[in-house]
């Protein structure tokens, strides 16, 4: 690294910047039994230096943005039973967005993007705590909408009946319609967090000591949102956010989340399992851009990938094979929704070449074991992509959005033209 | 006053107000700051630190208030979302008590448990949280659930709240998480398992935080009313007192406490804190113009009918502030005049029979009224005098220490810490280190009995 903190890498010619490198923290990793392996720190999960320690080391390698994983109950695999009482897995998960808050002022430059549960919560809440991380985080934050179809999650606050889904029952399509609705609801949500972060015009406060007045209240809207779910009114206690608006994103699998993305989101988070499923899927998203009329600003598609990095792919697969064996799933392997890969530096930069080669705009690294494979992305594989100009060689914006590539400047829908 | 003698020496406890959304915050002064930007917050909590305060406060309020339909302008308006601000301010403090006013109608127990629970473990021990309720249908027109809190059931609701948020605290025990990388077994059994069905919530399930740094974060309420004071003597750590004269201080306090000792509780064990406000001055003259300075700025001719607009519930802009109090009555029965603000006025006609008997006698003018009758408990003097006038007051037993707050955002808390602090420190009534890692160490209060065996004897 040089003095003034830039690496040294190939030249941009085409100027559209390096790809977005993200790192998604989920406990001690992505992978069921990455608690158990030697270097993870499964008893740190609920300290704030754990998570200041692994946000710093992202953004040691320049990486965009860490998301921080979170469910509205405790951490299940995806198609485990949230309600069975297990005692060899992570349990326990702290409120991501309390996490990001904690580790802001512990960073400078990275993204800060908390999953946030929308379907059992108030959007009010929701939109001036991001807000509040804005500004904390100095333009620094994002989030990652989630929809809850968990019965067991409905249950922790009694408010409302969901129906348990079991894997039989989406295989089934039989979740099909709950699953529409709670997407539909989750969209309103974030809609209504858009509105209440527009609710204050960038100029509200004119502190006016002639006057006495401290905002000028024609510039604080009330946002009279009316859903089929809930209705809000606004203003936002909260005054609009650094950015503006703060990152929009969202983890999607299929046609319904795809049209969510598109409607409401800044960057969508995929899965393909491999090249083929990776040119369909970012060719479905844009066919849902286009059906739900979206405008300025195409979507950053991101393609999520689970690693165990080793030296070799042997090794890999070793490390793998160790981890699956704790797991109890050493003969179907680590199943996950994105694509795993066990390798080595040089087969992620592989597949970082293809993907962003189809268009995809970056990777979302889902380590398996924290701190291991996010050390070694950090010191293997981002210094392999900058090799090659597939990564950032400096953080040459003060805000998520500027890392990203989005408009800095973002227009009011409440400003009077 | 002077301090008793044969009694052990009371430490002082301090919380520190950032002021905000009201009219004792002197925004329109050069040197006042952002109310929104990190930095404002981080420079008041280290501040505090620096002088070995308890804890830092925040209030809240979750609509921006009207007046007759309209955004009110005068006052700061906007503050940031409690629980993040806190989080943050965590990162850059190391003892301070990290304190959030949280409204119990407008989040559910489990959020909230795990909310304060994360704050708690994120802090290392420093979570606080002070209990609110809202019966009021125009900030819930902000929320899914809306306004509709029958009056009746505030207490019902909060008394229940509190008790879930307790039993999912309590279920994980202190040595629940097992972390056996060997055996592969990550926590005990039922680890988390919470059911509860009551009047106000019917919920169930696991809690994914384990038991954190204090077990139970502090929790602090407010209580006047006869019902409010044995809510909060009955579950409260501390409570907030909203009577800054010594006089009043100590009926309450000797009230509050006895009924907590009815409760079966070590009076010990709940803490009194009114709110107050300070001047100081090199000398008791200067101290004095200054505060009577700062009265008149905070209490504008506008702000004083404005403050009684909330009492009489209509507009009184016609009113000369420099005349007498309005000859109106108050509009008992007609929508909220001003809305999203505190109901401090609850019976209306007996406030405006006090005021007008007070104007009547002292020859008061509108502003003059509302300047005397609504002015907190502040202590005005040198930094000897207001260091003596604190310590007196929690020795003789009118509190066991302040929520105190500046007009000036965020430097105004500097000349406390810089000069009556070390004063306070020197007589033996403060601290000069922390005592305990936890807010509930520092505060004195005892840890919350192991919740190991209730949890035990739950499950079996």
């Amino acid at each position: 690294m040089t003095t003034d903190g830039s690496l040294t890498a190939p030249q941009d010619p085409a100027g559209r910047g390096a790809p977005i490198v993200a790192v998604a923290l989920d406990g001690a990793g992505w992978h069921p039994a990455a608690w158990r392996e030697p270097g993870a720190r499964p008893e740190a999960l609920t300290d704030a230096a754990y998570w200041v320690g692994l946000t710093q080391l992202a953004e040691a390698g320049l990486v965009d943005l860490v998301t921080f994983e979170d469910s509205f109950g405790i951490p299940v695999g995806p198609w485990d039973d949230p309600a069975a009482d297990r005692t060899d897995r992570v349990r326990v998960r702290l409120d991501a967005e309390l996490v990001a808050a904690r580790v802001a002022p512990a960073t400078r430059h990275v993204g800060l993007v908390p999953v946030v549960t929308v379907t059992h919560t108030e959007p009010f809440h929701v939109a001036k705590a991001l807000a509040t991380l804005d500004h904390t985080s100095q333009g620094r934050a994002g989030w990652q909408v989630r929809a809850s179809p968990s019965g067991t999650e409905a249950r922790l606050t009694g408010r409302r009946d969901l129906p348990e889904i079991t894997a039989e029952d989406y295989a089934a399509g039989r979740a099909d319609e709950q699953v529409a609705e709670l997407f539909a609801e989750a969209a309103a949500v974030a809609e209504t967090v858009r509105a209440l972060w527009d609710s204050w015009e960038d100029d509200a406060e004119i502190r006016d000591v002639a006057t006495r007045r401290f905002i000028d209240r024609d510039k604080v809207h009330r946002v009279d949102v009316e859903t089929r779910w809930f209705s809000v009114r606004g203003p936002s206690i909260t005054p609009r956010p650094p950015q503006g608006q703060p990152v929009v994103t969202a983890l999607a699998h299929a046609t319904v989340p795809y049209e969510l993305a598109a409607r409401v989101a800044d960057v969508v988070f995929v899965t393909p399992q491999d090249d083929a499923a990776a040119a369909s899927i970012l060719a479905e998203v844009r066919a849902a851009e286009a059906r739900v009329g979206r405008t300025g600003e195409p979507l950053r598609v991101v393609a999520d990938l689970a690693v165990v990095l080793d030296a070799d792919g042997r090794a890999a697969a070793e490390r793998l094979a160790r981890l699956d064996a704790w797991a109890g799933q050493a003969e179907r392997g680590w199943v996950t929704d994105a694509r795993v890969l066990a390798g080595s530096a040089a087969d992620v930069a592989d597949v970082v070449e293809a993907w962003t080669g189809l268009g995809y705009d970056g990777v979302r690294v889902r380590p398996a074991v924290l701190p291991d494979d996010l050390d070694a992305l950090v010191t293997d594989v981002l210094p392999e992509l900058r090799r090659r100009g597939l990564a950032r060689t400096a953080y040459d914006a003060g805000s998520l959005r500027g890392l990203l590539r989005l408009p800095t400047e973002v227009p009011n829908r409440f400003a009077a033209v | 006053m002077s301090t008793p003698t044969g009694k052990p020496r009371k430490q002082i406890i301090l919380g520190a107000y950032l002021g905000g959304v009201n009219h004792h915050t002197l925004w329109h002064l050069p040197e006042s700051g952002s109310q929104i930007d990190f930095s404002t917050f981080e420079r008041t909590a280290r501040t505090a630190e620096r002088g070995r305060f308890d804890f830092f406060f925040l209030a809240e309020g979750l609509a921006l208030r009207e007046r007759d339909g309209q955004v009110f302008d005068q006052d700061i308006v906007g503050r940031p979302d409690t629980f993040t601000v806190l989080a943050s301010i965590a990162a850059v403090t190391e003892h301070l008590g990290l304190a959030a006013t949280i409204n119990a109608t407008f989040n559910e127990p489990y959020e909230l448990a795990r909310q304060i629970a994360s704050l708690d473990h994120l802090s290392g021990g420093r979570a606080a949280w002070n209990v609110v309720t809202s019966f009021d249908a125009f900030t819930g027109g902000n929320f899914r659930r809306g306004g509709f809190l029958d009056r009746s059931q505030r207490y019902e609701r909060a008394a229940e709240t509190i008790e879930v948020v307790r039993s999912l605290w309590d279920s994980w025990a202190a040595d629940d998480l097992v972390i056996d990388k060997e055996a592969g077994v990550f926590s005990r059994s039922g680890a988390g398992s919470f059911a509860h069905t009551g009047e106000q919530f019917d919920v169930g399930g696991w809690f994914g935080v384990p038991r954190s740094p204090q077990g139970h974060p502090v929790i602090l309420q407010a209580g006047v009313s006869p019902q409010g004071r044995d809510f909060a003597a009955a579950s409260s750590d501390a409570i907030f007192s909203p009577y800054g004269r010594f006089d009043e201080a100590r009926d309450y306090y000797q009230d509050v406490k006895a009924r907590a000792a009815g409760f079966g509780r070590d009076p010990n064990h709940l803490k009194i804190l009114p709110s107050a406000s300070f001047v100081l001055g090199a000398t008791e003259a200067e101290a004095q113009e200054k505060a009577r300075w700062v009265r008149e700025e905070q209490v504008t001719g506008r702000t004083a009918q404005i403050l009684l607009e909330q009492i009489w519930n209509r507009d009184l802009s016609a009113y000369d502030p420099d005349g007498p109090l309005p000859d109106v009555e108050p509009a008992l029965d007609a929508p909220s005049f001003i809305a999203g603000r505190a109901l401090t006025h609850a019976d209306r006609p007996a406030t405006v029979a006090r005021l007008r008997a007070q104007a009547e006698a002292n020859g008061w003018s509108l502003r003059q009224t509302v300047i005397e009758e609504f002015t907190r408990g502040s202590f005005v003097g040198t930094p000897t005098q207001v260091a003596d006038a604190l310590d007196d007051f929690v020795q003789n037993d009118g509190s066991d220490g302040f929520v105190i707050g500046s007009h000036l955002v965020p430097t105004g808390l500097d000349e406390l810490v810089d000069d009556v602090v070390p004063l306070l420190q020197e007589r033996g009534s403060l601290r000069t280190e922390y005592e305990g890692t936890t807010l509930r160490d520092n505060l004195g209060l005892p840890a919350p009995a192991c919740a190991g065996a209730t949890v035990e004897a739950a499950r079996a």
